[in-house]
């Protein structure tokens, strides 16, 4: 072999390790962050319960008083506790939501009342993290929020059977709460869904016309250029501006309602259409021109050249780009707190005018929270909302390689 | 074999009878932007005969024949001058409807280019949207009518349901074809339909073409000398824009007027 031979193969083989190298570093970083932020949030998706024994009689359901009830049956287990700052600590032992958990299952079985019934609740925050080892027994006292009496108290009901970790099957059914452990992300996907409807009801046919128009109709000369180059501009504004620009034109001169998914919706909508409208023009250029010489040959209109071959072959570029669009503005967050969507909302929205806020505004929320059992919250909610993301990511690439030219 | 002996081969004399022309260009000129690529081009183009457009490549052979069906307006930039008439319809000034001039004078391209549909809806298309088919039934007849015209029905009648574009190079040519006369023009035009094809399937082709003059009137554009030899009955020889040379075939290949279609069919350039 010559010397220059010997020479070009090294210089390939260093080119193909280089490749790899980058590879390997991008696999690596991605892998670890997917992992950590896996590990955090995997509590999250559990919760610890604690077995109270209830006694509720009718008077109690007249009144009310689940909450003293609950106070009651904690208090039970420890009546030697009377110091009012102690039993304010053992009561705190179970969510401040447990007394709704009692009321409920009564409302669902009444022959509950008049009776003392065991029934599972929720512990708090606190002791949820305990129990899920994440405070250790060796810290000193001043330096855990689970004091030695607590864990005293918290070993007993280990013992006794009184303590489970289940399934959080809540953190998808409910909204968002103060508590960590009643906090639930079905009222930020909610809001999600609701305002991706919005945004792609609105930019869909707005990025596809234009562009069908741009492609297929404008006549190439310098103001379809100036649009040409205004609209890639746009695609590269940051998004923030965006969210200033709905802040300024819907809420404050057309005075529509704030946190509303109908706006961020318009918001988000503004910002796909630039990559809509690129997305669909490049389908639309792939159409090889022959057929749309076949179609005009045997007599098809203009219009009819377009709804007939030129849209429905270029559809899966448009959906594709249409996805990927979706799937910028799932993620999401910067101009939706410009217009209000990160307000604390407890109630699942019911429509695309109700207040809501979205996955990414929800992590926002949560990893701005002091309570250390938002953390576990945050992760899970960045793990949910990227699998919403790898799931429509996925749909794109599927319908790429599914309609992969058919000419 | 030398296109001489083609022609006696081919044995169609036919000169006798006077035609009418179908097509008539006066002084054509057409510019793309600033180029001019036709000059001054008069020809007619009988009916029920192959008019075959050569000449070397550029000259402005598709550039005439995309002027027949007005396909020239989609091109920006495209000016068409003279005066283009069919059956004594001035195409070009008068208000006639380019959709409807289209479904009279069909095309067929030099690449097939099949729509990527089934077989039935490639040829089914045009009669539906010119409303000349009404239920299934017939359209179902339109379709075997044009494949059998087209000299496709036995290879196609079991696979209709089937994409036309897993058929063959050759079979999908001539589903072109079909797809053309399914509108039932009354020219069909032809840029170089043998170019992309084999031998063999371009010999099919060129049967085809001999058969269909019978009920159209066609122009063909082609680069091979043989063919426009077998295939046609009057041949057009375009160089650099300008119509050089127009009659008979035999006489276009004998006994050329002009020095430069000598030296073309000749092979002296090309
Ligand atoms: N779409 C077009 N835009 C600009 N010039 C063109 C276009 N089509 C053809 N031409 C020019 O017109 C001349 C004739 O082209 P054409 O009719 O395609 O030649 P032929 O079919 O005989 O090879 C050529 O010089 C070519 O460069
Ligand atoms: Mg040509």
């Amino acid at each position: 072999m010559s010397e220059r031979t010997k020479q070009r193969y090294a210089a390939e083989r260093r080119f193909r390790l280089y490749g790899l190298a980058a590879i390997g570093a991008a696999v690596l970083v991605l892998a670890t962050l997917v992992t950590s932020i896996g590990i955090v949030g995997m509590p999250a998706f559990f919760q610890t319960y604690i077995k109270l024994d209830v006694t509720v009689d009718a008077a109690d359901v007249e009144s009310g008083r689940f909450r003293q009830l609950t106070f009651d049956a904690v208090y039970a287990f420890h009546p030697e506790v009377t110091d009012r700052r102690e039993k304010k600590r053992l009561r705190g032992i179970v969510s401040s939501g447990a007394d709704r958990e009692i009321r409920l299952a009564v409302a669902d079985d009444p022959s509950l009342i008049g009776t003392t019934f065991p029934i599972w609740v929720r512990s708090s925050d606190d002791i949820d993290i305990f129990i899920k080892g994440q405070v250790s027994r060796d810290l000193p006292q001043e330096d855990r929020r689970v004091k030695d009496n607590e864990i005293a108290w918290v070993d007993g009901l280990v013992e006794q059977g009184r303590v489970e970790t289940r399934f959080n099957f809540s953190f998808f059914s409910t909204g968002d709460s103060r508590e960590p452990e009643q906090a639930g992300i079905w009222g930020a996907v909610v809001g999600s869904f609701f305002t991706l409807c919005v945004a792609l009801a609105v930019s869909f046919p707005l990025g596809v016309l234009a562009a069908i128009y741009l492609e297929e109709y404008a006549p190439q000369n310098r103001w379809t250029d100036l649009i040409e180059v205004n609209i890639n501009n746009l695609a590269a504004v940051p998004s923030i501006v965006f969210g200033l620009l709905g802040l300024a034109m819907f809420l404050n001169f057309f005075g529509m309602p704030r946190s509303a998914p109908v706006v961020g919706g318009m918001v988000l909508a503004l910002m796909t259409l630039p990559t809509i409208i690129i997305a669909t023009r490049a389908a639309l250029k792939a159409v090889p021109p022959s057929i749309r010489e076949a179609a005009l040959g045997i007599g098809a209109s203009e219009l009819q050249v377009v709804t007939h071959h030129v849209v429905p072959l270029a559809m899966p570029g448009i959906l594709t780009g249409t996805i990927i669009g979706m799937a910028q503005a799932l993620g999401e967050t910067a101009p939706l707190l410009m217009i209000g969507m990160v307000a604390f909302i407890v109630d699942i929205p019911q429509g695309i005018f109700d207040p809501s806020t979205v996955l990414p505004v929800q992590i926002y929320i949560w990893a701005d929270s002091p309570e250390r059992a938002f953390v576990a919250k945050t992760s899970a909610a960045i793990l949910v909302l990227l699998t919403f993301l790898v799931c429509m990511n996925a749909i794109a690439v599927m319908l790429r390689k599914r309609f992969e030219r058919r000419w | 074999m030398s296109v001489a002996e083609q022609l006696e081969n081919s044995g169609q004399p036919e000169k006798a009878v006077e035609r009418k022309s179908k097509v008539i260009g006066k002084d054509i000129t057409v510019h793309y932007g600033e180029k001019q690529a036709l000059f001054d081009v008069n020809l007619a183009i009988p009916e029920h005969q192959v008019t075959a457009l050569i000449g070397p490549s550029g000259c402005g052979k598709s550039t005439f024949l995309r002027c027949i069906n007005r396909m020239n307006d989609v091109i920006d930039g495209c000016r068409v001058g003279g005066e283009l008439t069919v059956d004594g319809v001035d195409i070009y000034r008068s208000n006639i409807d380019v959709v409807e001039l289209r479904a009279r004078v069909g095309m067929v391209f030099q690449k097939p280019n099949p729509f990527p549909k089934s077989i039935y809806d490639n040829i089914a298309y045009g009669p539906r949207i010119h409303g000349q088919a009404s239920g299934r039934g017939e359209m179902d007849e339109v379709v075997e009518t044009s494949l059998r015209r087209a000299g496709l029905w036995d290879e196609a009648k079991d696979r209709l349901e089937e994409p036309g574009t897993s058929l063959s190079g050759g079979q999908q040519q001539r589903l072109c074809i079909a797809r053309a006369i399914a509108v039932n023009p009354d020219v069909i035009l032809m840029d170089e339909p043998c170019s992309a094809l084999d031998p063999i399937a371009t010999a099919r082709i060129e049967e085809l073409i001999d058969e269909l003059r019978e009920r159209f009137t066609i122009v063909i554009v082609t680069h091979s000398m043989q063919q426009a030899a077998r295939v046609s009955q009057r041949t057009a020889f375009f160089h650099l824009g300008v119509l050089v040379d127009e009659g008979e075939t035999d006489q276009i290949f004998t006994n050329p007027k002009d020095e430069r279609t000598q030296d073309y069919i000749t092979g002296r350039f090309g």
